[in-house]
């Protein structure tokens, strides 16, 4: 298998050769992929890739998926432009 | 800001039936939905629905839909609000929504968190190739939007959503050319798979992608046999042509909103991943949210329908609304429930409620 054609995060193009040589550099957790690579950050918020990446870390490091984190998630979900957000603050 | 006593994200089968629990009580209820039409997961299932009689087995999941939604009307105080997604939740409950470029929030009492699951994807090589699609969004496309994915589909997955879409691609006219199962067993149920073997379908077992290939989209696709650590076998490679590869690798819930406001979230592998630590009134750690359906942890949607009225009356009386017969009502809804996951195919539920520590 070649890493470097495997997709991981569509969103951000994140390939698991990437994740690999992450993990090599001490990069063990999703929030630290995520910092990094932007991993999870686009517009599935890792609806699509989350679980991808626990699997690759729980599989790496030899841990249970258990304790393979997923990373911490905030609002918005998605994107909303400045605009929207004022228009319901003036109202407000 | 708007202020509801309760409000349901999704309008699935939990989202509608824990509706109806609430709107009879005469609680003013915001149903938000981000898909234009009602329904959830039931507005593309065109196949007859397996379960009980009480939760309207033998019908259609369409027609389901129909006789759910029919319940709601006549209510004045229901408020729904479709294509709008739920984008925030914050600790006070207040959800933070938007509707096309409208940004709008609402403040509720308590919120039923009923937003389903996305589908699970696979890493082999060239996977972003245009071809690969996850089962749901190809049936989405035929039964909902009448569009024809490709003419040629390996499919990836023996559970019933991989066996039901398959048969489902065949009754639009697409060849399935084989259907490939990582374990070592059909995992949905035997009539489904029988069905697409009488129509010539191979199912092979212990199989999965190693690659799809082509230039611009999907041509082919090579496979391999897996040992039992689920890693490919070099040596058994299998090379078969197709324009369309369809994952149904399983479910896993949508749980981003709760993670916002730090509803406790735990990872139970058999109910799909990271699930949110509920009690047997289905309220998860943050008192006044609840969660049922696909989010709580993948069942079906008869289970689904239940969990929504059980979820829905303890949202009233911990308000302090009175419900009628709502001892005797909780307890057959429970016993139902129970019934759904008594079989062999509810062991993996059962196994996963088990370590929830909310087996009814
Ligand atoms: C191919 C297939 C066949 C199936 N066959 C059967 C069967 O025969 N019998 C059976 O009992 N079950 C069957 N199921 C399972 C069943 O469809 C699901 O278990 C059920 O739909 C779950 O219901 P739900 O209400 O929890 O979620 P869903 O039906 O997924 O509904 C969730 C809703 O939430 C909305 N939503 C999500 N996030 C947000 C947000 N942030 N803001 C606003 N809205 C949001 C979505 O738009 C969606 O409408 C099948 C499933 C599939 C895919």
């Amino acid at each position: 298998m070649k890493p470097e054609n495997v997709i991981i995060c569509r969103c951000s193009d994140v390939t698991l050769k990437e994740l690999f040589d992450l993990f090599e550099d001490g990069y063990e957790t999703f929030e630290e992929l995520k910092r990094i690579k932007r991993v999870g950050m686009g517009p599935c918020q890792a609806n699509t890739c989350g679980k991808m990446v626990q699997w690759e870390i729980s599989k790496y490091f030899n841990i249970p998926l258990e304790e393979a984190l997923f990373h911490n998630i905030r609002p918005l979900t998605m994107g909303v432009k400045l605009k929207a957000i004022g228009v319901q603050a003036d109202e407000e | 800001m708007n202020e509801a006593p309760f409000v349901i994200i999704g309008a699935g089968p939990a989202g509608l039936s824990a509706a109806e629990i609430l709107l009879k009580s005469g609680a003013h209820v915001v149903l938000i939905d981000r898909s234009d039409r009602l329904g959830g997961q039931l507005t593309k299932q065109t196949h007859m629905f397996f379960g009980s009689e009480k939760q309207h087995a033998s019908k259609r999941g369409i027609d389901i839909l129909k006789l759910m939604v029919d319940a709601l009307s006549g209510y004045d105080n229901l408020t729904v609000h479709k294509e709008t997604t739920v984008v925030g939740m914050y600790k006070d409950k207040t959800l933070a929504c938007l509707k096309g470029e409208t940004y709008f929030k609402v403040h509720a009492q308590a919120i039923i968190v009923a937003t389903g699951a996305s589908e699970k994807a696979l890493p082999f090589e060239n996977n972003d190739l245009p071809g690969v699609y996850a089962a749901g969004a190809v049936q989405t496309l035929m039964n909902v939007y009448g569009v024809k994915p490709g003419n040629k589909v390996l499919m990836v997955g023996s559970g019933n959503i991989g066996l039901i879409v398959s048969y489902q691609l065949m009754q639009a006219g697409i060849e399935v050319v084989k259907l490939v199962e990582a374990a070592d067993s059909i995992s949905g149920y035997l009539v489904h798979a029988s069905k697409i073997r009488r129509y010539g379908v191979p199912i092979e077992m212990n199989k999965s992608v190693k690659r799809a290939i082509g230039k611009t989209a999907v041509e082919a696709v090579e496979l391999w046999e897996l040992d039992e650590h689920w890693q490919g076998i070099p040596g058994t490679e299998e090379m078969i042509e197709c324009d369309t590869i369809c994952l149904a690798v399983g479910l896993a819930p949508l749980t981003e909103l709760m993670q916002q406001i730090g509803v406790e979230i735990t990872f139970i592998g058999e109910l799909g991943g990271n699930v949110p630590r509920i009690n047997p009134r289905f309220e998860t750690s943050v008192p006044g949210v609840y969660a049922c359906g696909d989010v709580a942890g993948i069942e079906e949607a008869s289970s689904a329908m239940i969990a929504g009225k059980i979820a829905a009356t303890h949202a009233l009386l911990n308000a302090g609304i009175e419900v009628d017969k709502a001892e005797s009502s909780l307890a057959s809804w429970r016993q139902e429930l129970q019934g759904l996951r008594n079989g062999p195919h509810g062991e993996k539920v059962r196994k996963g409620l088990e370590k929830l520590g909310v087996l009814s």
